[in-house]
């Protein structure tokens, strides 16, 4: 009997012990204006570019202005820090008062994210600025990787790889992997790659995957559902013929994207790439890169993919968080993202979508002098499914490391 | 300063480790100066530091001081009005000279200013006040001690060697002082000295350690 | 009654959390962490982390680099103290050094790094004149396998550490009059101070040297700037593995924490044999007797090698300042092509928020462990008791690897839902600043001569009259030097700062470090300049302040 009585008084003391908030709805959307006023938003993002740091700040003072948010950028060295942090408030039963608003994500975060159920929503779907995006005839829009999106990340940014090279040591550069392999043979030390497991680093192992791989349906599908070894047989030898004439002899790489660049500026490699297609004009602009600096993309398309920004089950501020996941996907936040002054990333908005007037925002933009025009960027190769990636990178690893 | 002070040392006996390092018993009058004699590690600072009320936790110590017939074995030192004078000055560096002397008197006396005034007349060093300690010449800064002592109102004095850093020709003059100083205030003193001119120049009874 | 609890204060403050993290990383060690489904104990964590690609290279690289750079500079301190003979290059050098202890790890990492890559300053300054590189050599040079120049950037730090604690700990040992009896029985002054003086000091920074030992062998913000990459030295890798996108990978990064406890603990180990052999070599060295052979060599070992640790320091943060007004700058010329300010007018109006949190966090820690450590050692002198042995235990935070505790920490903090985010962060930091502000403190504290304290009783001063009165005031020196201490300690943490603030608390060194994964080195030569300003000024302060106001007080100069 006690037990029963305490069974049927466990709820009753939940909804007495405090107010336990309603998630906000998506769906009325004014009620969720009313409740963001006057929150702070926490951002988790990743701050290792100015350019992009800059860029949030100026977001933050146009969310605050029309919204009354105070936005925070929580600047992270890398974007699994969030993660865990979420991690470790579940594990430490805070399940309401999360320090983690909003996450920009996409990818293994994205999905650990979601497989641990850490993840708020759905609501990204219901957000008043979503439909500019052209869901039902953009994929990238509701498959993170090919992992169903589910309304629980709302998109943001979209990129695509592109090489660029120096045409002052470089004539021609390679047009595929093969061609690729054959100028590094010709040119030893004067291209490398970031180290596996840094996201750009497995973006190139994915593209070589794919453009060497001959079923390339296969690496949509978990990994699980193929034959490994055979179906990456391609890709191992072409990076043991390719890592000993590799800057350093492949004994080192770069750790990021950034030190790519800063290779590409002290002169010590001739050809990198970067997941941003106007990095080689921003760089430029900012000293960084030589003016003799240009990008070019392989036949058959450079893969590519889209960032998203998601909200942890525990968020504090989920109403603030939604108010600024929409701003960001307005047309004004999106072109002044896509200008390679500001920053230069790629609207995920689709512009047969918009007016006359915001699609006019786009078009005016000034690419830069090393940037590819859309129509020279070919066709985007879709990311894999995550659990290739695992598994590439455990096997990059267990070849490459400590030998 | 003329108030009648005596100091009894009733059946002092300090011992470390079972080992007896002095023992003594003895009486000092108002203006009195008792002289403790001995080499070095016979036990004269282990004497002193139990009379002040420093003495450490390892020696073990029987008997009682009274200071006009109060007991004040079990005071702290602060709370015994028993007065220092080391080997060294000893002024503190970081105050003027004035700073020193008003160091010595008690919180609650009137008229501070003007008494240090009166001090520095007294030992001959007008308009000193303001001066940096270690700019004095070593005489100045013995002076200065003791006048900062007298200032703190003890109601007794004890001498660890005040002299033994002083100059020959300084010493005399200043044991003269020194003793005519505290014979003037009547205070017992209790001086530990391995200088026999120090023990004649004191006058009083002087007591050989072992 | 206060100052009684304040040795239980301490170890408690200290032990307490160090204690609970490590259990937080032990229990997931061993497949505990109900939070991921692991409810069964086991070794499966450990069986992947020795699965791990390239190990035993980590292990073996972190393990060496806390030897080898400890080893090093001691070696190098104590030559340059013992050929010291106070001249003005002696004065000059031992000025010069100093500074390099407020310098964090992380911009002297960075000025290093720049200094000796293939496309760093030396192969500017030679090319293509000397070498005739026209673009940079394809040298495996920072970053190196066996972590050379990870090594090299420690010692460039640790010896300024070393040598400062060495000068705090000789005055007690009285060199000048042991090294003139040596004299005097014909041995040659370096010689002579290998011999009298280097035995007897050693005991007295030991401490300080296990520190170097635990801190050089678990580091993780130099080792990502110049350590090695495939693999990475251990620390690293833990970090990695906490990081993965892949929260499996917590059982495996636990594992991996109390891997780097044990590296960490081995090295000490070892040490402490080699201490032992070496205590064996020089007794028998002594004894031999020589007085004159390796007196030169011996002397101009010391001086060469600090002045060229001190200046790669100087030259490496030159270039850094070089950088971060330069416009395009390529191999391989030795100057930027053009300059601009831009880089500063763009950092600056973001200045203001991380500058302030991160004096106020540094501050805040320092105050309270200033207090504290005051307490503790007053309390000693009163009672008149020997330093408390549990006071040995205050030194825990800095033997026991950060990453071993720290990830275990935040889930204690999180589920005592700890207040304010600047008070966590704050009691942190105050892990870390309260042993280096005792360590630099007791010292002095304890060889204060008590017959200072013994007169103001005297005269009638109360015990607590005495401490304000007397022994604060004439200690101010030392007391400042101490906070100086604590407040580049502070303003150094990084891990501490990142993982108990949420990432919310920004200060100038988790803003550095953010920006250096973008690699940008005109804005990382921007931010780990202010990081190295901000201790500079508390250094100046500590050192000007008690000039200035003993202008007036001889007795002052030279602090007691």
């Amino acid at each position: 009997m006690p037990i029963r009585l305490l069974a049927a008084a466990a709820p009753i003391a939940l909804l007495l012990s405090g107010p336990v908030a309603a998630a906000p709805d998506p769906a009325d959307w004014q009620a969720v204006l009313d409740e963001a006023r006057g929150q702070t938003v926490y951002w988790y993002a990743w701050g290792g570019d100015e350019r992009t740091n800059g860029y949030i700040d100026w977001a933050a003072d146009s969310i605050d202005e029309r919204f009354n948010i105070d936005l925070v950028h929580v600047k992270l060295g890398d974007t699994a820090e969030a993660v865990s942090r979420v991690l470790a408030e579940k594990q430490a039963g805070n399940d309401d008062q999360g320090n983690v608003d909003l996450i920009w994500i996409n990818g293994e975060n994205f999905a650990t994210m979601k497989a641990n159920g850490l993840l708020f929503g759905p609501w990204s779907e219901a957000l008043p600025h979503y439909p500019l995006t052209d869901p039902e005839n953009s994929p990238a829009v509701r498959f993170d990787w090919t992992i169903p999106v589910d309304g629980l990340e709302s998109p943001w940014s979209s990129s695509q790889v592109v090489f660029y090279y120096d045409t002052a040591l470089v004539d021609d550069h390679p047009r595929s992997m093969p061609e690729l392999l054959d100028w590094v043979q010709a040119n030893p030390g004067d291209f490398s790659y970031p180290r596996v497991p840094n996201f750009l680093g497995n973006a190139f192992i994915t593209q070589a995957l794919l453009e060497l791989g001959e079923d390339t349906d296969q690496f949509y599908a978990p990994v699980e559902d193929a034959d490994f070894d055979a179906a990456t047989a391609p890709l191992w030898d072409f990076l043991d013929a390719l890592h000993p004439h590799l800057w350093r002899s492949g004994r080192a790489f770069p750790a990021n994207n950034s030190e790519v660049r800063q290779l590409m500026g002290d002169g010590e490699i001739s050809i990198g790439l970067s997941f941003s297609t106007t990095e080689a004009s921003g760089a430029i602009a900012n000293f960084e890169l030589p003016e003799s600096v240009r990008s070019y993309v392989h036949e058959g398309g450079m893969i590519g993919n889209m960032s998203f920004l998601a909200i942890p089950y525990n968020a504090q501020h989920k109403a603030g968080a939604m108010v600024t996941a929409n701003y960001l996907l307005s047309p004004e936040a999106q072109a002044k993202k896509h200008d390679p002054v500001v920053w230069g990333s790629n609207t995920v908005l689709s512009l047969d979508r918009l007016d006359e007037a915001d699609r006019a925002r786009f078009q005016d933009i000034d690419l830069g002098i090393a940037t590819l025009p859309p129509e020279e960027l070919g066709k985007v190769r879709g990311q894999p499914h995550p659990s290739w990636v695992d598994a590439l990178e455990a096997a990059w690893q267990s070849r490459y490391v400590g030998n | 300063m003329n108030h009648r002070h005596h100091l009894e040392l009733r059946h002092i006996r300090i011992t470390l480790d079972d080992h007896c390092l002095v023992e003594l018993d003895a009486r000092v009058g108002p203006g009195e100066v008792l002289t403790v004699m001995g080499p070095s590690g016979s036990g004269k600072s282990t004497l002193l530091a139990f009379l002040a009320g420093f003495l450490s936790e390892a020696f073990d110590a029987t008997g009682r001081v009274l200071l006009d017939g109060q007991d004040i074995t079990p005071f702290p030192p602060e709370k015994r009005g028993m007065g220092l004078l080391f080997q060294d000055p000893l002024l503190f560096p970081h105050l003027s000279v004035a700073g020193n002397l008003r160091f010595g008197l008690p919180p609650a006396s009137p008229d501070k200013a003007e008494r240090v005034e009166q001090a520095l007349a007294q030992i001959g060093l007008e308009s000193f006040g303001d001066r940096d300690p270690d700019t004095l010449s070593g005489g100045q800064k013995a002076r200065v001690a003791l006048m900062r002592l007298l200032l703190s109102n003890p109601c007794a004095v004890l001498l660890d060697e005040p002299f033994s850093k002083l100059d020959t020709h300084l010493r005399h003059e200043m044991r003269q002082l020194v003793f005519d100083r505290l014979h003037d205030a009547g205070l017992p003193t209790l001086l530990v000295t391995h200088d026999h001119d120090d023990a004649r120049d004191a006058g009083g009874q002087v007591i050989e350690l072992s | 009654m206060m100052l009684r609890l304040a040795p239980v204060l301490i170890v408690t403050l200290l032990v307490g959390p160090i204690l609970a993290g490590l259990v937080m990383a032990v229990l997931p060690a061993f497949g505990y962490l109900p939070v991921l489904g692991g409810t069964e104990f086991g070794l499966a964590p450990w069986r992947e982390l020795f699965a791990q690609p390239g190990l035993a290279r980590s292990v073996i690289v972190s393990f060496a680099t806390g030897l080898v750079t400890t080893g090093v500079s001691l070696t190098v301190v104590l030559l340059f103290l013992a050929g010291m003979a106070g001249s003005r290059l002696d004065r000059w050098i031992r000025r010069l050094v100093s500074p390099l202890l407020s310098i964090p790890h992380a911009a002297a990492a960075f000025g290093l790094a720049f200094l000796i890559a293939p496309s760093g300053l030396l192969a500017r300054l030679v090319s293509p004149g000397l070498t005739g590189w026209e673009r940079p050599p394809d040298l495996l040079i920072v970053q190196d396998p066996w972590g050379l120049s990870l090594m090299a950037g420690m010692v460039i730090k640790e010896i300024p550490f070393l040598l400062l604690m060495s000068l705090a700990a000789l005055p007690q040992l009285d060199p000048q009059r042991r090294v003139a009896m040596a004299r005097s029985l014909g041995y040659r002054p370096t010689i002579a101070w290998m011999k009298t003086v280097a035995p007897a000091l050693y005991p007295l920074i030991r401490l300080p040297v296990y520190a170097v030992i635990a801190y050089t062998s678990s580091v993780v913000d130099v080792a990502l700037i110049l350590g090695p990459t495939l693999p990475p030295v251990l620390s690293i890798s833990v970090i990695e593995w906490f990081n993965d996108p892949d929260l499996e990978r917590r059982y495996l990064a636990s594992a991996g924490a109390i891997l780097q406890l044990g590296v960490t603990a081995g090295a000490l180990l070892t040490w402490w044999c080699l201490e032992k052999l070496t205590a064996r070599l020089m007794a028998c060295w002594i004894e031999r007797g020589g007085r004159q052979r390796g007196e030169r060599s011996l002397r101009l070992a010391g001086k060469g090698l600090i002045l060229a640790s001190t200046l790669t320091a100087f030259v490496g943060l030159g270039g850094l300042a070089l950088n971060s007004v330069s416009g395009f700058w390529q191999f391989p010329a030795a100057l930027p092509e053009g300059f601009t300010s831009i880089h500063w007018m763009r950092a600056l109006p973001a200045l203001a928020g991380p500058v302030t949190s991160t004096l106020t966090i540094a501050i805040g820690a320092t105050f309270i462990a200033l207090v504290l450590v005051l307490a503790a050692l007053e309390n000693e002198q009163r009672t008149g008791r020997q330093a408390s042995k549990a006071l040995w235990l205050l030194y825990l935070p800095l033997i026991v690897p950060q990453i071993a505790f720290l990830f275990g920490l935040v889930v204690i903090m999180e589920s005592l839902g700890a207040g304010p985010r600047q008070w966590v962060v704050i009691f942190g930091h105050l892990l870390f600043v309260l042993p280096y502000v005792f360590l630099s403190l007791s010292e002095v504290y304890r060889r204060f001569d008590p017959r200072w304290s013994r007169l103001a009783l005297s005269l009638g001063a109360s015990r607590n009259g005495s401490f304000w009165r007397v022994r604060l005031p004439m200690l101010l020196a030392p007391i400042l030097t101490a906070m100086a201490v604590g407040l580049a300690v502070s303003i150094g943490q990084y891990l501490p700062t990142q993982l108990l603030g949420a990432g919310r608390i920004t200060t100038v060194t988790t803003e550095a470090v953010a920006l250096a994964s973008g690699g940008n080195r005109r804005v990382i030569g921007v931010w780990a300049l202010v990081q190295a300003t901000l201790p500079l000024f508390g250094f100046i302060l500590a050192v000007g302040l008690p000039r200035l106001l003993w202008s007036n007080r001889r007795g002052m100069r030279g602090a007691p």
